[in-house]
């Protein structure tokens, strides 16, 4: 692509068949398209089937013969990954949750043929009362979220550069090429306000104009897709229902600093996000929006994938620098920093796919419009992957300054089977629990971080109280100790011991002066790492610690687990007034640690019990309790 | 992190060795190759014996141990082959809250064989995985590429039937 | 040099710019503990015990890399930093191997010295799950016991350093474990036996394989007659075991220690050298004289011959076929000294004392035999002698200067110099000019392949002829210079290579100096230097001129350096190994 011109060319030719995407939409006079199905193809669909859902709707489409009337189109993430396989239908809107491949026949001869919307097939609450449905956008799902990152997904084809160009994709490279000076490019996005989506918050303008003035033989613009966090799914999602966005962006990021080299280091555990972003690099080098002499400016950039291979700690950004290098992904020591010495040796720009996704937008639509989203010292959205105890599992984009309360109860739906919500748990294993009464905090990375917990990288975990805090800490320390690089002594030894303690308090062996050498420790090992991951380690046990300590007290004077989670402080019983001697629990046990004759009252001998759970999920009568 | 070692007999086909020679000259002179290499190898040969990772490091003019030390940093790199059907359980933490551990207690209980080891008959192997992103579909586990989600501990005893009887 | 103003503690210093915080606190007068820091080696901040708390910083940091910077103010001795020193030693002992009573390195281990200073208790308060700990005595030079190891991984850079690279650290996190490939044990990989990374080690997890109860065995066995030899780097170190200045040449008391610790014969591995330089000289010459394999390269170095048996097996025929000093002496021991003392070489224990732990290796060789029995028996490293010696309670201060017994303990200062890099080449060419010219040349200092440098070369003009030489010490120097070599890029004809940096004054079987010690004393230049001093004061300065290898030549080795006899018992054969 040597000009804008020929960017505008395939935009104009492309735009027409894209504006069926959003309900209520008029068909293009001309065409011969009359409808848009749109199928989930994110990797939590893809789980549930979505391709093959596709393939039927193909085939059925085929066999009504209604081939030039309906378009098919596998997009990226929609966010409601509890609801998958999602399918919507433009441009009436309506939405189709829990596909199966069996009610495909159905929805095509009913809906796309006749025109009969098949509602009980619906997401339900877009079904109103007069029978009308509602739009996505008014669900509550949605209604409150401000989609500028995923603004592409779940609109348009990731496999097919023509339908981002057609939503204003690479007009920003343009732009930037073709009118601005790298250092006008570093001003806007500093003005932006914009700061890093992978967890620490870092100015991303500050970042590139640190860069910029380092001089070298070559300089790289990264993009750190090795989205580590346990429940996380945000970058992947962006990779996946709209990677050029971020190939756009590494290549404003490399004219910002001077770079020609790119490269994305994504988990190899993202097979789909990798696929779709080997094929928009594809796409993008054959329209020459990579490679050489981009838009005829001189500039060359081009982008390499490397894959990881499942070390949490290649996040951080000196060790996935490492990895890229085909080393053990460990962190080297700051300073130098990568500005200076990066990704072999030279000046590195790395930044995560959520802040790059956002790039794009802030050229085109200015700094002043993307500060005016958000709050003061945080601009713009933040996505985040919802998961846990909540009715709407999935993936939401909302404006900083949102309060917990709105994405829990409001867009979450709140949490399922009658339980009360008790935390939530955010940045992962750096991150902290934000315990119930804080539930009406601003989300924001400073806010966040002023209650013990951090913005991470987004994921969101909710717990209701059958969620023992204790045991909470220990999963994340069991995660941090397997993922620890090894390297330095603090968390290499100090994580596994904080671990051991965590694990003899949760085993009813703990003692009051447990807790106050875990947290000499804690405090010790956030001092002394040598990475991140090391420093934020102890920060789960950290906040539970601060908003939970009862509870560690609890297990360690009272030897009980007050959530009833923790299995060795845990005993079943059976209540003598509820038991109808069904049987049915001594026939489940695995032990046989439950005796009992027929209509009489059972007995569990705890010795014998290994607390699997097993009687009191067939109980039929709630004679199983747990204390 | 300890990396379990397989000390079964090394077996190529010269495919195999063809199209790893074919890797190795491709990767050759790349900075940073060693990781790419492994990557393919393990795609060539489902796991990464010694006799590959020698060849990856005369090929690319790195020290042997080097290449090892790199192959267990990694916990996708597997030193051991892997089953006919490769279990796969979820324990990131929205699988983790929604009872995973238990299903994967199942696992071990009904395969006989920890989490990195392979049944001796070769048919199964299990491993423990972190977040595959179906964490709407919690507990989640796969078999192969085949995703279940939703699951209680006694649904392992049917998708293992029906993996045992193909 | 550009300065810049900080403060340590308090108080105002100038240092220069670009130092370490650890740097610019020696200039304070203040030590900052280390356990990972190996200057110019290892310098990873991975340990962590050297943090220090940086006004304005976000955390403590590390003083081993951090640099400074203009007004920065430093603190070495907070509370904070005295809490962070002690709970990474408590972390650190309680994944240790804590029988500190029974190690070798009891004394000389900087992680006890730490844990004294710092008055960490033995009963950690962090008891927990150990690593795996793997032992590896595989070698016949080298133990490694992985429950002492502290994974400061300055072995691995050692290694590396020497473009070795068979160890390395292996799996994560808690269960990293430094070894070889696949668990591999360390006798079946291409490791050289160099034992850098022995002395490199903070802690008791490297260590020579100790044969010193072989010693006291023959010693005490009536039956055997045990020959000792020593090589001439050890006399240069041996006295820092003993609290002397580095760079002491105690040649006199070692000899009288070995006596006194009951050996029959004390002789001096520099004759060998002395023998060792007429048989290469005349190799070499007959080499170019005949249009023999050039380069020719040296091969008094054991781990230098394993390492290009290994790696550059295409050019074992550029090396030398001379034994080493040590096998020629030992070869000479069991032959013309067995035959002309009428004793049994059977009954002859042939020990020596060797600043290497590749001599051990070197011993077992094939065609190291030219009695039918191995030229040496037992390889000791000077540390294993010094351990004789203090478990005989021989006050070794207070010994007299003794002399090796004339039988084979007469030799030149070209013998002397053998143990510091470019020594073999400056004692070659002295006599091979000699040779060449046919006389007896005055200017005898080759003072351009002297020095510590990692590479050196010159050319000279000897018997009509130039000759033009290329010295390396170190194996990443030898690599480097191999591949040119290999390539025909370099036009030498001769080159010495010495396995370890700066020669043998720094072997892998030298007394242990602790990492802080080697940051603030060049160890080659003090201990080279004790060896040019005696080559300097000797009489005799020449191989040739050795009276008893003169005799050896007329009495045992009738054919000439170089002939048939010569051939049969003082130069070997070498195998392609690969990696």
């Amino acid at each position: 692509m040597k000009s804008l011109a020929e960017l505008q060319a395939v935009k104009e030719k492309t735009v027409g068949s894209l504006t069926l995407r959003e309900a209520g939409a008029q068909v293009q006079p001309g065409s011969s398209v009359r409808l848009n199905v749109l199928v989930c193809g994110g990797t939590g669909c893809t789980s549930s089937h979505s391709e093959q859902i596709i393939e039927k709707l193909h085939e059925e489409i085929k066999a009504h013969g209604i081939e030039d009337e309906v378009e098919v189109v596998r997009t990226g993430c929609f966010g409601l990954c509890a609801l998958g396989p999602i399918m919507i239908v433009y441009p009436e809107g309506a939405f189709y949750s829990r596909v199966t491949v069996d009610e495909i026949p159905e929805i095509v001869s009913e809906h796309l043929v006749k025109g009969n919307i098949v509602k009980r097939m619906l997401y339900q609450e877009t079904v109103q009362e007069d029978g009308t449905i509602k739009s996505l956008n008014q669900t509550r799902f949605y209604s409150k979220q401000m989609r500028l990152a995923l603004r592409n997904c779940g609109v348009i084809d990731p496999e097919n550069i023509d339908e981002y160009i057609a939503r204003d994709g690479y007009q920003a490279l343009g732009k930037v090429l073709t009118e601005m000076q790298p250092s006008e490019v570093i001003d806007l996005v500093l003005a932006s306000g914009l700061r890093g989506r992978g967890g620490a918050g870092f100015p991303t303008g500050l970042k590139w104009k640190l860069c910029a003035p380092n001089q070298a033989d070559q300089k790289y613009a990264c993009c750190n897709a090795d989205e580590g966090d346990p429940g996380a799914f945000m970058d992947r999602s962006v990779l996946e229902g709209d990677p050029h966005s971020v190939l756009e962006a590494m290549a404003i990021a490399g004219y910002a600093i001077g770079a020609t080299q790119g490269y994305v280091y994504i988990r190899a555990e993202y097979p789909i996000a990798v696929k779709r972003l080997q094929i928009a690099i594809d796409q993008a080098r054959s329209y020459g929006l990579l490679g050489k002499n981009i838009f005829g400016s001189g500039f060359d950039f081009d982008v390499d994938i490397r894959l990881g291979a499942g070390a949490f700690v290649c996040g951080e950004e000196t060790a996935l620098m490492t990895s890229i290098e085909g080393k053990r992904g460990e962190p080297r020591v700051r300073p130098p920093y990568p500005a200076l010495k990066g990704l072999f040796g030279k000046p590195t720009v790395l930044n995560n796919v959520e802040t790059y996704a956002n790039i794009p937008q802030i050229i085109l639509r200015g700094a002043e419009w993307f500060k005016s989203i958000g709050t003061e010292k945080s601009a713009g959205t933040k996505v985040f992957a919802l998961g846990g105890k909540i009715n709407n599992t999935g993936l939401v984009e909302v404006p900083m300054g949102t309060t917990l309360r709105e994405v829990i109860e409001d867009i979450g739906g709140g949490v399922p089977g009658g339980h009360t919500f008790k935390a939530a748990q955010t940045g992962g294993p750096s991150g902290g629990c934000i315990p119930a009464s804080l539930i009406d905090t601003p989300i924001d990375f400073d806010n966040l971080t002023a209650i013990g917990s951090m913005m991470g990288s987004g994921g969101l975990i909710v717990m209701d109280e059958t969620t023992c805090m204790v045991d909470i800490a220990k999963f994340f320390l069991e995660f941090t100790v397997d993922e620890s690089c090894g390297k330095c002594t603090p968390c290499r030894v100090g994580t596994k011991r904080l671990l051991e303690i965590l694990n003899k308090i949760t085993s009813g062996n703990g003692t009051l002066e447990d807790i106050d050498r875990m947290e000499e420790l804690c405090y010790y090992i956030k001092e002394n790492s040598l990475c991140a991951l090391g420093q934020t380690a102890p920060n789960p046990v950290l906040s539970t610690l601060k908003h939970y300590r009862d509870e560690y007290i609890a297990h360690v004077t009272e030897h009980r687990c007050p959530a009833g989670a923790c299995k060795a402080l845990t005993n079943y019983s059976i209540d003598p007034e509820k038991c109808k001697g069904c049987t049915l629990c001594a026939r489940n046990c695995p032990v046989g640690a439950i005796t009992g004759k027929v209509r009489e009252t059972h007995v569990i001998d705890t010795s014998k019990c290994i607390k699997c759970g097993v009687c009191m999920e067939n109980c039929k009568f709630g004679a199983v309790v747990k204390k | 992190m300890q990396k379990r070692i397989s000390h079964l007999p090394f077996h190529d086909t010269p495919e195999q060795a063809q199209k790893l020679d074919a890797a190795i000259e491709g990767l050759k002179g790349q900075p940073g190759a060693v990781m790419p290499a492994l990557h393919q190898a393990q795609d060539i040969y489902g796991y990464l014996p010694q006799e590959v990772l020698k060849k990856i490091a005369d090929g690319l003019g790195v020290s042997l141990e080097e290449v090892f030390g790199v192959a267990t940093f990694y916990s996708q790199f597997s030193l051991t082959p892997k089953g006919r059907n490769h279990i796969s359980v979820c324990l990131g933490t929205a699988c983790y809250v929604k009872g995973s551990d238990k299903v994967l207690d199942r696992l071990v209980a009904k395969l006989g064989i920890q989490p990195e080891e392979c049944t001796e008959d070769g048919e199964f192997s299990l491993t423990a995985c972190r977040c595959i992103g179906a964490c709407g579909l919690a507990p989640v586990m796969t078999v192969n590429d085949e995703v279940y989600g939703r699951l209680v501990p006694e649904d392992v005893d049917k998708i293992l039937a029906q993996y045992a009887a193909k | 040099m550009d300065m810049v103003n900080i403060k340590v503690n308090g108080v105002s210093y100038e240092v220069p710019q670009g130092s370490t915080i650890l740097e610019a606190a020696r200039y304070a007068g203040i030590d900052i503990p280390t356990l990972c820091y190996l200057k110019d080696i290892n310098q990873i901040g991975a340990c962590r015990m050297c943090m220090v708390e940086v006004k304005g910083a976000r955390s403590l940091v590390a003083a081993c890399i951090y640099a400074v910077a203009d007004g920065m103010e430093i603190f070495t001795n907070s509370p904070k930093v005295q809490e962070s020193r002690k709970m990474t030693l408590e972390l650190l002992l309680s994944v240790h191997d804590r029988k500190c009573l029974t190690c070798e390195r009891s004394g000389n281990c900087e992680l006890q010295t730490l844990c004294n200073e710092m008055g960490i208790e033995e009963d950690t308060r962090f008891e927990g799950a150990l690593p795996a700990g793997e032992k590896d005595t595989s070698t016949a030079y080298l133990e490694r016991n992985n429950a002492k190891c502290i994974l400061c991984r300055r072995c691995v850079a050692a290694c590396q350093n020497q473009h070795v690279s068979v160890i390395g650290a292996n799996n994560r996190g808690f269960d990293t474990s430094i070894g070889c490939a696949f668990e591999t044990p360390l006798a079946d990989v291409s490791c050289v036996a160099c034992g850098q990374c022995i002395v490199s080690c903070p802690t008791g997890a490297l260590t020579e394989k100790d044969y010193t109860q072989d010693v006291l065995d023959a010693i005490n066995d009536p039956e055997k007659v045990v020959i000792v030899q020593t090589a001439p780097a050890v006399r240069a170190a041996l006295g820092e075991e003993f609290g002397l200045p580095i760079g002491t040449n105690v040649e006199g008391k070692m000899v009288a220690a070995l006596r006194r610790l009951g050996f029959d014969k004390v002789f001096d591995t520099d004759f060998g050298a002395d023998m060792t330089i007429m048989e290469e000289a005349s190799e070499f010459i007959h080499r170019v004289q005949n249009g023999g394999k050039l380069p020719m390269i040296t091969s008094c170095s054991p781990g230098w011959v394993k390492f290009c048996e290994h790696y550059y097996p295409d050019l074992i025929d550029n090396l030398s076929t001379c034994k080493s000093p040590q096998n020629m002496t030992g070869a000479l021991i069991k032959t013309w000294y067995a035959q002309r003392e009428g004793i049994d070489p059977k009954n002859i224990v042939s020990v020596s004392v060797m600043p290497c732990t590749a001599k051990k290796f070197e011993i077992k060789r094939d065609h190291e035999d030219a009695a039918g029995l191995p030229d040496v028996d037992i390889s000791l490293t000077t540390r294993e002698l010094a351990r004789l010696i203090k478990k005989a309670k021989l006050n070794f201060n207070a010994l007299p200067d003794e002399k090796f017994d004339d039988a084979m303990g007469v030799s030149t200062g070209a013998g002397v110099i053998f143990g510091a890099t470019g020594g073999v080449m400056e004692a070659a060419l002295r006599t091979a000019a000699d040779v060449l010219e046919g006389k007896s040349l005055e200017q005898i200092d080759y003072h351009e392949v002297r020095g510590t440098a990692s590479f050196k070369e010159a050319t000279y003009h000897v018997g009509g002829m130039d000759v033009k030489v290329a010295v390396v010490s170190g194996l990443s120097n030898a690599d480097a210079l191999l591949k040119k070599v290999r390539a025909g890029e370099a036009d030498y004809q001769f080159i010495e290579v010495m396995c370890c940096p700066g020669g043998c004054v720094n072997g892998g079987g030298q007394p242990i100096q602790s990492a802080t010690v080697r940051a603030y004393t060049d160890l080659k230049s003090a201990r080279a230097k004790a060896l040019y001093d005696q080559d300097k004061a000797m009489p005799l300065r020449k191989s040739h001129e050795n009276p008893v290898l003169k005799k050896c030549y007329e009495e045992f080795l009738t054919d000439g350096p170089n002939g048939h006899k010569a051939h049969e018992i003082l130069h070997t054969s070498y195998v392609k190994r690969g990696i």
